[in-house]
C-alpha cells in the first residue's frame, strides 16, 4: 500500500512531477548523447589514425626511434617483409624510407617529413591514393614525382607539375637535395599532418640517400584490432633486434583517450546529475512541506518513521525510474539513429581538421554503459530524497496535524 | 469496570526555558471502557493538549499516563507510534484522510500497518464502511466525498485497528448540522453497540448534549466533571 500511496502521491501535482521527470529525461538524454558523440568522434579519430597514419604496428631500428636519423636502417627488410606477410592476421604491410628535411618552392620553404613509399603497398595500408584531390597517385612512371598535402601546397604556392626541392641529410651526414615535381595533391582529415608530410617513391629517396633499398620503417595493418598484441609478440620473437611498437605505444595520447573515457563519462554525467539533484531536492522538499499535516496524521495513526522515510524515498525513486529510463531510451535511439546517419558538423571542419577529426561524426555508445547510467540516476534520486525525507521525520505529529 | 485511561497529575508546560506556559496543570483523568466523554472548555483551556497527551502524541512535563495498563509516560516516540497504531483511534477536525486513497483504502491503510491479513482487512473494512453508511462509496476518493462523508470514513478508519478508545478532536467543527448529527448518531451507536470508548474535545453543544460525561477544563485545570 505504501508503494501505491507513493506512486499516487507523485501524481498529485502532475505538472510539478512532470517537470522533474522531464528534467531527468532531458538531462540523461543529453548526457548519453554527448558521451556517445564524444566517443564516436574519438573512435573515428583513432580509427582514422590507425587506418591512415600509424597502422597497427610499426617496426624500426631501435636507434631510429630516439633520433630519427637516416643512418638507422632496417637491415634485411625484404626478408622481414616476407615473414610479416606470411602471417594470416596481417592484412597489409609496407616499408618506408623516412627522412626529415626542408621542402622549398620558389617562394618559401617548410620543414617536412619525407616519406619514401612503395606506392601500391602504401595504398594497401594507408589508402593514400583515396586522399588525392588533384593530380594522380604515385606510380613507377615519371621522374621524381612527389605528393604534397593541400595545405602545404597553398603554403608553398605550388601547384601540379610545379617543381620543388627537397633538402635533407644522407646516411653519411652530408646535405643532399633533390628536385621533385608535384604529381599529386592529397588532403586527409588532419591538415596539420598534411602540412608536414610529403610522399615520394622509396627508390627515388634511397638513391639520394645513397643506400640501396633504404628502409627505416615497416608499417603493418592487421585484419583485426584484437590481434595487435599477439602479432607483436610473434614479431618480437622473430626480430629481437628490432623495435616493434603498437599504435597505442606510438600514439600514447590515443590510449589515454580510451582509458580515460570512462572517467570523462562519469564526470560528465555526474555534473548533469548534480544539477538534477538540486531540482529533485527542491521538488521533494515542496512535496514534504505542503504535506506536513498529512504526514503528521500518518504518524498519529501509527505509521512508523521508517515507513514515512521509505514512502518519500520511494516517491523520488519513482520520479527517477520514470524519467531515467525514458532519457536512456531516447538517448539510445537518438544515438542509434545519428550513429548510422551521422552528424554533419562541417561548419567547424577547418578547426576539426587541424586536430584530425572528421567533420561527420557518428555517435556511438556501448550498451554496457546504460546500466551504470541507470544506477547513477537512481542513486542520485535516492541521495536527493534523503534531506526532504529527514525533514519529514523531524515533524512532531501533534504540531504537524495542526499546520494549515 | 475496565479502566482505559488512567492519568495522574498531568502537567504540560510549554516554553519551559523562556516564558513558561502551563497548558495543562495537574489534571487527573480516569476513564472506563464504554464512556462517551466530551472534553469542553474555552479556547486555550488545554483540551487539545490533554487530548494529545492521552493520545500519546505529546509528552507530559509532569505526571503519569497509563493506557489500558501500559504506562506511556516515558515511552520513546517510536514506541508511541506503534502503541498508537494498536491502541488509539483518531478522528481529526479536518478529516485528514489520505487524499490519494479511496474510502476503502483509507480504512484499510491502518490495518495494513498492523500487518493484518487480506481476508481480515476486506471483511472489517466493508463492515466498518457499512456501519458508517458508506458501503456505496467504497471506491471513492476523499475529494469526491462531502465533509460529513469524509468524517465518517475517518471514524471507520479510527475503528479499523480495533483501538482501546477513539480520540476525536473537534470532529463536528467543519460539518453542517445534518452531517454533524448523522456523525454523532453513528458514534453514539458504536459506543452503545460495541462499547467503544469515545473522548471528544469540542465546543459543539450537540456533542456535549450527546455525551454521557462532560469534563470542563479552564486554564488547564478540571473545573467540573459531570457524569450523566
Amino acid at each position: 500500500m505504501i508503494a501505491i500511496v507513493a506512486w499516487r502521491n507523485i501524481w498529485r501535482h502532475k505538472i510539478r512531477s512532470l517537470v522533474v521527470i522531464l528534467s531527468i529525461t532531458v538531462g540523461l538524454w543529453a548526457g548519453v548523447f554527448m558521451i556517445a558523440f564524444s566517443w564516436g568522434m574519438y573512435k573515428q579519430y583513432i580509427r582514422e589514425t590507425v587506418d591512415t597514419q600509424l597502422s597497427h604496428l610499426q617496426l624500426h631500428h631501435p636507434g631510429f626511434e630516439d633520433d630519427r636519423e637516416v643512418k638507422y636502417l632496417l637491415a634485411n627488410n625484404l626478408s622481414m617483409m616476407d615473414d610479416i606477410r606470411k602471417d594470416d592476421r596481417v592484412k597489409a604491410a609496407t616499408a618506408r624510407t623516412v627522412s626529415t628535411g626542408m621542402i622549398s618552392s620558389p617562394t618559401t620553404a617548410s620543414g617536412v617529413t619525407i616519406n619514401g613509399i612503395f606506392p601500391e603497398e602504401e595504398n594497401n595500408v594507408t589508402k593514400l591514393a583515396s586522399r588525392i584531390v588533384a593530380g594522380k597517385y604515385l606510380d613507377s612512371a615519371g621522374r621524381s614525382p612527389v605528393l604534397i598535402g593541400k595545405k602545404l601546397a597553398v603554403k608553398l604556392k605550388v601547384n601540379l607539375k610545379n617543381k620543388i626541392i627537397l633538402t635533407f641529410q644522407d646516411t653519411t651526414g652530408e646535405i643532399v637535395a633533390g628536385a621533385f615535381r608535384v604529381a599529386g595533391i592529397y588532403q586527409s582529415k588532419n591538415t596539420t599532418l598534411d602540412e608536414m608530410n610529403v610522399y615520394v617513391r622509396s627508390s627515388d629517396l634511397s638513391q639520394l640517400l645513397k643506400v640501396e633499398n633504404a628502409v627505416h620503417e615497416i608499417a603493418i595493418l592487421l585484419k583485426d584490432d584484437s590481434n595487435v598484441d599477439g602479432v607483436k609478440e610473434k614479431l618480437k620473437e622473430k626480430f629481437p633486434d628490432v623495435a616493434i611498437k603498437t599504435w597505442k605505444e606510438l600514439a600514447p595520447e590515443l590510449e589515454l583517450v580510451i582509458n580515460s573515457f570512462n572517467e570523462y563519462m562519469y564526470i560528465f554525467v555526474g555534473i548533469i546529475l548534480l544539477a538534477l539533484t538540486f531540482g529533485i531536492i527542491n521538488t521533494m522538499l515542496m512535496a514534504v512541506l505542503e504535506r506536513v499535516r498529512e504526514i503528521g496524521m500518518l504518524m498519529a495513526i501509527g505509521m512508523s518513521r521508517v515507513r514515512i522515510f521509505f514512502m518519500i524515498m520511494l516517491e523520488t525513486i519513482y520520479l527517477a525510474l520514470v524519467g531515467g529510463p525514458l532519457g536512456l531510451l531516447i538517448g539510445y535511439f537518438s544515438v542509434k539513429w545519428t550513429g548510422s546517419a551521422g552528424i554533419n558538423i562541417s561548419m567547424y571542419s577547418e578547426g576539426l581538421a587541424a586536430w584530425g577529426f572528421s567533420s561527420i561524426v557518428y555517435p556511438e555508445l556501448d550498451s554496457s554503459y546504460y546500466l551504470p547510467l541507470t544506477l547513477m540516476t537512481v542513486f542520485t534520486a535516492v541521495l536527493s530524497a534523503i534531506y526532504p525525507a529527514i525533514r519529514a521525520l523531524r515533524l512532531k505529529p501533534a504540531e504537524a496535524i495542526r499546520k494549515i | 469496570m475496565e479502566v482505559v485511561i488512567d492519568a495522574h497529575n498531568i502537567t504540560k508546560v510549554y516554553n519551559e526555558k523562556s516564558i513558561p506556559v502551563n497548558a495543562v496543570n495537574g489534571v487527573h483523568l480516569h476513564l472506563e471502557r464504554g464512556e462517551f466523554t466530551a472534553l469542553v472548555g474555552p479556547s486555550g483551556s488545554g483540551k487539545t493538549t490533554l487530548l494529545n497527551i492521552i493520545g500519546g502524541l505529546d509528552h507530559v512535563s509532569e505526571g503519569q499516563v497509563i493506557i489500558n495498563g501500559t504506562d506511556i509516560t516515558n515511552m520513546s516516540d517510536n514506541k508511541l507510534i506503534d502503541f498508537r497504531l494498536n491502541n488509539i483511534g483518531f478522528v481529526f477536525q479536518s478529516y485528514n484522510l489520505i487524499p490519494v486513497l479511496t474510502a476503502k483504502e483509507n480504512v484499510e491503510f491502518v490495518m495494513l500497518l498492523q500487518k493484518k491479513s487480506k481476508a481480515e482487512r476486506e471483511k472489517r473494512v466493508l463492515e466498518l464502511l457499512r456501519e458508517v453508511g458508506l458501503e456505496d462509496k467504497v471506491n471513492i476518493r476523499p475529494s469526491e466525498l462531502s465533509g460529513g462523508q469524509q468524517q465518517r470514513v475517518a471514524v471507520a478508519r479510527a475503528l479499523a485497528s480495533k483501538p482501546q478508545f477513539v480520540l476525536a478532536d473537534e470532529p463536528t467543527a467543519n460539518l453542517d448540522s445534518k452531517s454533524a448529527s448523522n456523525l454523532l448518531d453513528i458514534m453514539a451507536r458504536l459506543n452503545k453497540e460495541e462499547n467503544m470508548t469515545f473522548i471528544f474535545s469540542t465546543h459543539d453543544q450537540r456533542v456535549i448534549d450527546k455525551a454521557r460525561r462532560v469534563i470542563t477544563l479552564v486554564d488547564g485545570k478540571v473545573a467540573s466533571d459531570e457524569k450523566r
